[in-house]
C-alpha cells in the first residue's frame, strides 16, 4: 500500500486522483465502481448538497435553532464515508451532515437534532452524537479504536474536525495516544480553510496539516478533499492499514467552506468575494459532474430527476422532524444518570407542578 | 480480618474488581511498572498484564477523553490522575463530554468510567499537590463524587463505583493513605453510593466532615465528649449525589450542625450543605449552621502550611 506509508507531508504535493478540470491523474487509484455506481454516487452528493440547503432554509424560516452548512464539503464526507464499513465507528464535530447521513443516521433525526430536540442523537447508526467542543472528540475516537484493539475486534473508527481543531491541545493528544496505542483510527481533517473568521494561514506556521503527523510517529496525508476518488483512496487505504494493526493515518483533506460558519454568522464580513470566486470552480459537486460528462453518464435530465427524487426524501425527513411532539420535560433530568438521584427526583417535581 | 490502611484496601479493590471482571482496565501516568507514585495499583500490571494495565503518555486530558472513547466502546476505565492538582487539563473532558454522553444521547450512550486522584494537603508537598477542590466536581451534572475516609469505605465505595453505570469521580485522601488502618473483609462489598455514614451517634450538634477532615471531625468529637457535649458525625462518603436523608435526620435529632472543609470556603460544598439544611430542616435548627473550612487562599508550600496545621 504505496500511497499513505510513502507520502511525504514536508514536500509532496496535494494527493489528487482527478485533477480540478477532473481529469484522471491517477487511474489506478479510481475505485472499481461501473458506470450505475457512479452516478449512485454523484446522486448522494447531490443529495448532501440538497439536504443542507434545506436545513439552512429551515432555519432561516425559523423551523430550526441553529445549522452548520457542509456546502463544498461533501466529497470530503461522502467519500471517507463509503470507504469505511458501517460497523465502524464515526466521531463527528458539528459539520458533518454528510458523513452522518452516509453512515447510516436518518436525516429526520439530524434535522431534529438542529431542530433543539435531543432525541435527533438517539438512533442506531455507529456515530457518536454530534460534540461541539472543537477538536476534544478525537481522543473518544481514539479511546474507542483501542478498545476494539484489546477486544480483538475488526471495527475502526474515524474521526472528523476542522483546521481550526488541529490548533487544539486535544488534538495533538489525541494524534500522540493513537501513536503511541496503535489504536486503528484515522483523524479525518477537512481543512475548509476558514475557523469561523480566522483564516487557515492563522492557525499554524506549519506548511500543511498532514505534517503534524510527523511529529505524533503516525503517517499524515494531504489530499484534494474535493476529490471525491481521491478521498475515496486514501480513507480505504488508512481504514485497511488500521484494520491491519498498522496503526492510524492523519488525513488533511483540503477542501472549502462555501457558507458562513453557521446560521449565526455573516461570512461577507471577513471573507473577500474573490476567494469564493476562486473556490466555486473547485466545487466537488462541479467536479464529479465534469467528471461524469466526460463518461457520457450525465444529462440535464438526469440531474433534474434525481434532483426531484432527492427533494422529495428531504422533504419527508423534514416533515417527520417537525411532527415529532415537543420531548417531555421529565427527559431533561432523566438521561444525567442510568438512575435519577433523589435530588433530580425532587427538582423534576418543582418543575413539573408549574408546566 | 486483616488489617489495612486505605492504600492497601484501595489496591485489593482493584484487584478483586479486575478478575471479577476482565473489561475493567487501568490507565494513567505510572500505573503500571511503577504502580503509581503512592503505590496504589502495585502489583496489578504484573498479574493483569499490559493491556489492562497501561502506562500511558503524560497528558490528562488523553487520560481522559480516550477513558471516554473506551466506555462508550464497553470497557470499564479505571483511570488514575496522579495529583489533584493536574487534574484540571482533563476538567473539560469531565465537563463537556464524560457527564453529558448519556444525557446528550437520551441515553443511547453511556459513559461508564472512574476516575481517581490523591487529594488534600498535609503532606509537605510542592504547589499543585495539596489540593481539595471537590466542589469543582460535584457542580457538574452527571458526575459522581465519592470520597472515602477509612479503609472499609474506601474498598466497598471503590468498588460500588466501578460496578457503577454513570462517570464516578473517586477522590482519595492522600494524607490519610496509610495514616490508619482498620479491619477490612477479604471479600468483596459494595458500599453504596449516595449513602453517608453515622460515625458516632451523638445528641448537641451534627459535625458533616468528609474524606481527609474526618479524622479532624473525630477528634473534635472526642475533646467535647470530655466536656459532656455529645457530637454525631456523619461522614458523607458520597459527596454528590449528596445523602440528604442522613444529613437531615441528623439534624433532626441534633439541632446543630458544624461542616468542616478542607478546601477554599466560598461555593464550597459546605456551603452547598448549609443551604439545603437552611431551606429545608429551618424548624429544626436551635442555632444557624456552622461552617468550619479552608482559607480562600492557593495551598500553601510547607512552611506556612505547617503553621496552620499546627
Amino acid at each position: 500500500m504505496p500511497l499513505i506509508e510513502n507520502f511525504n507531508p514536508l514536500t509532496d504535493k496535494m494527493f489528487q486522483v482527478l485533477d480540478h478540470e477532473a481529469n484522471v491523474v491517477r487511474p489506478e487509484l479510481l475505485p472499481k465502481w461501473n458506470d450505475e455506481k457512479l452516478r449512485e454516487v454523484y446522486a448522494q452528493m447531490l443529495f448532501l448538497r440538497l439536504a443542507d440547503f434545506k436545513l439552512i432554509n429551515l432555519q432561516r424560516q425559523g423551523r430550526c435553532g441553529s445549522y452548520i452548512s457542509i456546502e463544498g464539503q461533501e466529497a470530503a464526507q461522502l467519500g471517507s464515508g463509503l470507504a469505511i464499513e458501517k460497523s465502524d465507528w464515526v466521531f463527528p464535530a458539528f459539520r458533518e451532515l454528510g458523513i452522518c447521513y452516509i453512515h447510516g443516521v436518518p436525516l429526520e433525526k439530524i434535522a431534529l437534532y438542529w431542530m433543539g430536540n435531543e432525541w435527533g442523537s438517539n438512533y442506531e447508526a455507529n456515530v457518536a452524537p454530534v460534540s461541539i467542543p472543537v477538536g476534544t472528540h478525537p481522543l473518544h475516537a481514539v479511546g474507542f479504536a483501542w478498545a476494539m484493539k484489546l477486544q480483538k475486534k475488526p471495527t475502526i473508527t474515524i474521526s472528523y474536525f476542522g483546521d481550526g481543531a488541529t490548533s487544539e491541545g486535544d488534538f495533538y493528544e489525541a494524534i500522540n495516544f493513537a501513536g503511541v496505542m496503535n489504536a486503528p483510527t484515522i483523524f479525518f481533517c477537512q481543512n475548509n480553510q476558514w475557523a469561523i473568521s480566522v483564516p487557515r494561514s492563522k492557525q499554524t506556521l506549519a506548511k500543511t496539516l498532514a505534517q503534524k503527523a510527523i511529529a505524533a510517529g503516525i503517517p499524515g496525508i494531504q489530499i484534494d478533499g474535493n476529490d471525491i476518488f481521491a478521498v475515496y483512496a486514501a480513507t480505504a487505504e488508512a481504514a485497511a492499514r488500521a484494520r491491519a494493526g498498522k496503526g492510524p493515518t492523519l488525513i488533511e483533506a483540503v477542501t472549502y467552506r462555501f457558507g458562513n460558519h453557521s446560521t449565526s454568522d455573516d461570512a461577507t464580513k471577513y471573507r473577500a468575494k474573490d476567494e469564493i470566486d476562486y473556490w466555486r470552480p473547485r466545487d466537488p459537486l462541479v467536479r464529479f459532474k465534469l467528471f461524469l460528462q466526460k463518461k457520457n453518464l450525465w444529462s440535464e435530465e438526469w440531474e433534474q430527476k434525481i434532483a426531484d427524487e432527492a427533494r422529495g426524501k428531504i422533504l419527508e425527513a423534514a416533515k417527520k422532524a417537525e411532527e415529532t411532539p415537543r420531548p417531555k420535560p421529565d427527559d431533561i433530568f432523566d438521561y444525567l444518570y442510568a438512575k435519577p438521584t433523589p435530588e433530580l427526583e425532587e427538582q423534576k417535581a418543582y418543575l413539573l407542578k408549574f408546566l | 480480618m486483616p488489617l489495612l490502611t486505605i492504600a492497601d484496601a484501595i489496591n485489593q479493590a482493584l484487584h478483586q474488581e479486575m478478575e471479577r471482571d476482565s473489561t475493567i482496565m487501568i490507565l494513567g501516568e505510572d500505573v503500571g511498572v511503577d504502580g503509581g507514585v503512592f503505590r496504589i495499583t502495585d502489583g496489578l500490571l504484573k498479574k493483569f498484564g499490559p493491556d489492562r494495565v497501561t502506562d500511558t503518555p503524560l497528558a490528562e486530558s488523553g487520560i481522559v477523553g480516550t477513558s471516554i472513547g473506551l466506555a462508550m466502546a464497553g470497557l470499564k476505565p479505571v483511570a488514575e490522575l496522579q495529583f489533584d492538582g493536574f487534574v484540571y487539563p482533563a476538567f473539560d473532558q469531565l465537563i463537556s463530554h464524560a457527564s453529558r454522553i448519556r444525557n446528550r444521547t437520551r441515553g443511547k450512550l453511556s459513559c461508564p468510567l472512574v476516575v481517581r486522584f490523591p487529594y488534600s494537603g498535609g503532606v509537605r508537598a510542592l504547589e499543585h499537590h495539596s489540593e481539595s477542590m471537590e466542589a469543582l466536581f460535584v457542580h457538574i451534572p452527571g458526575l459522581k463524587v465519592v470520597c472515602p475516609s477509612t479503609p472499609y469505605d474506601a474498598k466497598g465505595l471503590l468498588i460500588a463505583a466501578i460496578r457503577d453505570p454513570d462517570p464516578v469521580i473517586f477522590m482519595e485522601p492522600k494524607k490519610l493513605y496509610r495514616s490508619l488502618k482498620e479491619d477490612v473483609p477479604k471479600e468483596s462489598y459494595e458500599i453504596p453510593l449516595g449513602k453517608a455514614r453515622v460515625m458516632i451517634e451523638g445528641n448537641n450538634a451534627t459535625i458533616i466532615a468528609w474524606g481527609s477532615m474526618i479524622p479532624v471531625a473525630l477528634k473534635a468529637q472526642a475533646v467535647l465528649a470530655q466536656e459532656n457535649i455529645s457530637l454525631e458525625v456523619v461522614d458523607l462518603r458520597t459527596l454528590s449525589p449528596l445523602d440528604n436523608e442522613t444529613i437531615f435526620a441528623s439534624i433532626q435529632k441534633t439541632g446543630r450542625c458544624v461542616i468542616i472543609q478542607e478546601g477554599p470556603r466560598t461555593c464550597g460544598l459546605a456551603a452547598e450543605i448549609s443551604a439545603r439544611i437552611t431551606e429545608k430542616m429551618s424548624g429544626s435548627l436551635k442555632s444557624p449552621v456552622k461552617r468550619v473550612t479552608g482559607f480562600d487562599i492557593i495551598p500553601p508550600l510547607l512552611k506556612s502550611e505547617e503553621v496552620l496545621s499546627s
